[in-house]
């Protein structure tokens, strides 16, 4: 046994990454078996991957491997058998052990050779720990037995072979053997009883690793309750040998299992192959370039009239597409990947901080991009580093503010529109944004009358700062005032935000949006001053076309700065062609139809004025050269089908040029994003979420209606109010609307408001029917969950509920209708019905 | 024995220009350009190189010469940079010319800034003269305006 690696190079490949794939789950197994220590599952598990190694590596020859997984496996065949008890001691031992073995696959893996530290104390201090408690239960001269196998591997081989001859023996015996037990001075085969050692040879046979292994375990215990019942009656010398004979015979049908194991994974290898993630990157670009060819041709297609070109082209669309969706597959994995890790490193952590913690995940099968894989794998663990260091307090801390001593982190991944969303919660102390403005004004970091006029949520961002540290002292996990910065450039650098929100004495959310791939997007193509812009879809909210007569209507100035009224909300616009300094004249005039691309940047959305809306498309994004790098409206540029260049805007920053990000809607986003995390706090309701409309009725009465139940909010001059059989009407997109006023309805002794110039119409439709609601001003959009907690016994209204803190009455739609014109919706009203009660 | 360079020529504003060989990646006809709003003068716009994108930098903006009549379109120099490949928009492509590097000197003080800033010498030909540039600075936007800005202040 020698270090002859060099003929078996593409063996010892395939064993490092395999055992580095094993150790991967041995870490999270480890954390696992640390809460469950009962789990004879998840021991086996374990057990099974460091004898693999083991096996391997004497395989190989790599004696240090070797000796460390020997004593390892010895530790945990002991626990698994509960001669030992697992402490924390033994699961930071084993968890060594692993990081030792990590460290030799390492070396082995850069240079070809084991590493020359000497892990003898490491031993030292796993054979100690094997010692130590078994001493209390068994006789010493157990405990060495397993460190003479230690020593010399030779002699393990050899006694493989005796253990080989003796099981032959003893699945020959045919006599059941517990009467055998009751006599102490019985040969050592009949400790074990035959029926067992049957079912074990019948059992190795089998294809069924599992099986084998839960008699193996059952086999075990029953030696071990065997062994106990009769210690009393044995010698030292006696108990000794049957120890002996167990390992072996445990030794050989584990070699049995392990070469079950092999062929199984062998089987599983027929369905998958390792590919080099180069090639992967080559075909990924190759793809992109066949989508651009392909795009190429549709356009000449449409000008094509054959009908064979047509039907080819069309299926090498189909085709291109499905081929680059089969390759973006290939580079998908699972946030589980990085997240898998994550176990250990909080347990690491939370012993050396002197802190509880455990760890919950959510949303582990999300599945991104391995380049952004990689590119948040740091970044997330330093969140989770910050959050246990500064996070979670102490245990004694934690049971005097009346919180359970173990801190609990979250993490929760999502899909969101070709975004991923990742959450970091924490149910720690929070941040103190009071505090952060001081130290951060402390390290020169903001100058005092930034610090006096600032947000508290970007009082909180300021953690992102470079050179931030709230940390009174450096510890060796954190606190070096490196991090949070780099944490936001590393997200930035993939194109995703980070976000920080905090509630002092609550915990910590930290928000990470990070776009699914990076090369091909889909991507909507406008036209400005003749020049096409791709704008990245998933920023992109709607699109809204202002035909010539309403033009004047929708568009408002405030101080020269337009505005339009979306849905009763203001959004701002941002003319494109000004934005980008085009020249005006280039605009075509002929239409008066204004376009707008509504956008999100960052939370808040705004309008974006473009000539023409032109076509979605599947778009390959190519950087733009270091001179256009400052200019920040332009994220990159890619090339369109007819072969010509065109700029992808960056939505983000085309909203900070114009000044649409600013700090009074920074404040309104506080509270939204605030909301959605106190709602999972009191989980209990969270099925009843429902956007709703507030509204004001008579002087008083606020009132809402489920936001789905209203087709349009309307304004009308009070002049154009027309009475038809006796009732109050309008002329609305041709048709007659028949007005209610609610306020006569719901209060009607209640003195009548006066007349105003213009009325709010909520439009309730339901098939052809419509019918509007007159209110005197709409209040807000609220997404709320609605419990009504005070039913009415009043026409028209269902009940009220507490909602943004005020107390509001929930409109009863149906109802109304029903009194003012039963028969309006007569036919469909009944089903409705049952689903607005069910609300 | 004298050494000779290659240089591929071009014409701007009248001037015979060089460039190493070894530094051009090819020249093209003109390509219709994408402009780029928002940026810097020079920049002309982007052209589709076979798939790359490529930012093509118009040498007359960039020497300060009057603007080029519009009859008359640009060649695409395209050349190799250390920020990959860039197209020079020059007026007229010349010969490739080898001369010897004795004819080689530096370019003479009284020549204008912006010229000795972008160029690195001159070589005496027969009946003219060729002025070598200097790629790297003439591709990029950075140096030249950067100085501008520092001799404001």
């Amino acid at each position: 046994m020698g270090y002859n690696v060099m003929s078996n190079e593409e063996m010892v490949k395939e064993f490092l990454i395999e055992s580095n794939e094993n150790l991967t789950r041995l870490d999270q197994e480890m954390v696992e078996l640390e809460q469950n220590p009962d789990n004879i599952a998840l021991l086996s598990s374990i057990f099974r991957t460091i004898h693999t190694i083991k096996g391997t590596c004497v395989f190989f020859g790599f004696s240090k491997l070797e000796a460390l997984t020997h004593i390892g496996e010895n530790l945990l065949s002991r626990l698994r058998d509960r001669c030992l008890q697992l402490t924390p001691e033994i699961t930071s031992g084993l968890l060594s052990m692993v990081d030792a073995i990590r460290q030799i696959l390492f070396s082995i893996e850069i240079e070809g050779k084991e590493i020359d530290t000497d892990f003898s104390e490491l031993i030292e201090r796993l054979t100690k720990l094997n010692k130590e408690q078994t001493t209390n239960k068994e006789p010493k001269s157990l405990n060495q037995q397993p460190e003479s196998y230690n020593k010399d591997p030779q002699i393990l081989s050899q006694q493989l072979e005796l253990s080989s001859k003796d099981s032959q023996v003893l699945s020959k015996d045919p006599e059941p053997s517990n009467k055998e037990l009751q006599n102490p001075k019985e040969t050592r085969r009949s400790v074990v009883p035959s029926n067992k050692t049957e079912a074990l040879s019948d059992f190795v046979s089998s294809n069924n690793k599992t099986e084998i292994l839960q008699m193996l375990s059952g086999f075990n215990l029953d030696i071990e309750q065997a062994n106990r019942s009769n210690s009393t009656f044995y010698t030292e010398s006696t108990q000794e040998t049957i120890d002996l004979n167990k390992l072996q015979t445990e030794n050989r049908s584990l070699t049995q299992v392990l070469s079950e194991n092999t062929r199984n994974t062998q089987n599983l290898s027929d369905n998958s192959i390792r590919v080099d993630v180069s090639l992967l990157d080559k075909l990924m670009n190759l793809v992109g370039e066949l989508v651009l060819a392909r795009n190429q041709i549709l356009q000449f297609t449409a000008t094509q009239s054959d009908s064979a070109f047509i039907a080819t082209s069309q299926r090498l669309n189909l085709i291109t597409s499905e081929l680059q969706e089969g390759v973006m597959k290939t580079r998908m994995q699972p946030i589980a990947n990085i997240w898998n890790k994550f176990p250990r490193v909080v347990r690491d952590l939370a012993v050396l901080c002197g802190k509880q913690v455990h760890i919950e995940m959510e949303g582990k099968e999300t599945e991104l991009d391995k380049t952004i894989i990689e590119a948040i794998k740091d970044p997330l663990t330093h969140i989770l580093r910050n959050a246990i260091d500064h996070g979670i307090e102490l245990p004694q801390v934690r049971q005097a503010l009346g919180k359970s001593p173990e801190g609990c982190i979250f993490l929760r991944a999502s899909h969101e529109g070709g975004q991923v969303n990742i959450e970091i919660s924490d149910d720690g102390g929070g941040i103190n944004s009071e505090q952060v403005k001081q130290k951060a004004l402390k390290n020169g970091l903001i100058t005092p009358e930034q610090a006096a006029c600032i947000s508290e949520r970007e009082a909180t961002n300021l953690i992102f700062l470079p050179g931030f540290s709230t940390s009174e002292k450096i510890t060796n996990v954190s606190g070096r005032g490196v991090g949070m910065d780099v944490v936001k450039t590393n997200i930035e650098k993939i194109g995703g935000l980070v976000d920080v929100q905090s509630k002092l004495g609550n915990g910590t959310t930290i928000k990470i949006k990070i776009p699914l791939t990076l090369a091909i997007i889909p991507a909507l193509i406008v036209t400005t001053a003749q020049e096409r812009y791709a704008i990245p879809q998933i920023s992109l909210l709607e699109l809204v076309r202002l035909e010539s007569d309403s033009t004047n209507l929708g568009i408002e100035l405030i101080h020269n700065t337009p505005f339009y009224r979306l849905r009763g909300n203001l959004l701002p616009l941002v003319y494109l062609n000004r934005e980008l300094m085009l020249n005006e004249a280039n605009l075509s005039h002929k239409s008066n139809a204004i376009n707008i691309v509504v956008l999100q940047a960052d939370e808040r959305s705004f309008g974006l004025v473009v000539d023409e809306i032109n076509d979605t498309e599947e778009i390959v994004v190519k950087p733009l050269s270091k001179h256009l790098k400052g200019i920040s409206c332009f994220a990159g540029a890619t090339i369109m089908g007819d072969g010509k260049v065109a700029l992808i805007l960056d939505v983000l920053g085309i909203a900070q040029n114009a000044n649409v990000i600013s700090e009074v809607r920074d404040r309104a986003l506080t509270d939204k994003l605030t909301k959605p995390l106190e709602h999972s706090e009191h989980s209990e309701h969270s099925e009843n979420y429902q956007t709703l409309l507030l509204f004001r009725v008579g002087k008083t009465g606020r009132i809402a209606m489920p936001l789905s139940m209203v087709a349009r909010l309307e304004e009308f001059p009070s002049t154009s109010i027309e009475t038809a059989m006796d009732e109050e009407v309008i002329q609305y997109r041709g048709q007659i609307l028949r007005l209610i006023r609610l306020s006569k309805l719901l209060y009607p002794n209640a003195p009548s408001l006066p007349e105003q110039e213009v009325i709010e119409v909520i439009v309730y439709a339901e098939q052809d029917h419509s019918i509007g609601f007159v209110v005197d001003s709409i209040i807000d959009i609220v997404e709320e969950n609605l419990v009504i907690q005070h039913r009415s016994h009043r026409q028209g209204i269902l009940g009220s509920a507490i909602i943004h803190q005020h107390v509001t009455d929930i409109l009863d739609v149906h109802n109304i209708i029903d009194r003012v014109d039963p028969h309006c919706f007569e036919p469909v009203i009944s089903n409705k019905d049952i689903s607005y009660v069910s609300m | 024995m004298s050494q000779c360079k290659q240089f591929c020529t071009f014409f701007l504003d009248g001037m015979l220009f060089g460039i190493e060989v070894l530094k051009v990646q090819e020249v093209i006809r003109y390509q219709e350009m994408t402009i780029v709003p928002l940026a810097p003068k020079i920049i002309k716009g982007l052209i589709n190189l076979r798939g790359q994108i490529v930012t093509a930098i118009d040498l007359r903006q960039r020497f300060k010469f009057s603007e080029r009549f519009s009859h008359q379109p640009p060649m695409n120099v395209v050349v190799r940079t250390e920020d990959g490949a860039v197209s020079l928009l020059v007026d007229e492509i010349g010969d490739v010319l080898e001369v010897k590097e004795e004819k080689f000197e530096p370019v003479p003080e009284t020549i204008s800034e912006i010229i000795r800033d972008l160029t690195k010498g001159v070589y005496k030909l027969k009946d003219k003269l060729l002025l070598v540039l200097e790629t790297e600075k003439a591709a990029s936007i950075d140096s030249f305006q950067d100085r501008l800005v520092k001799k404001g202040k």
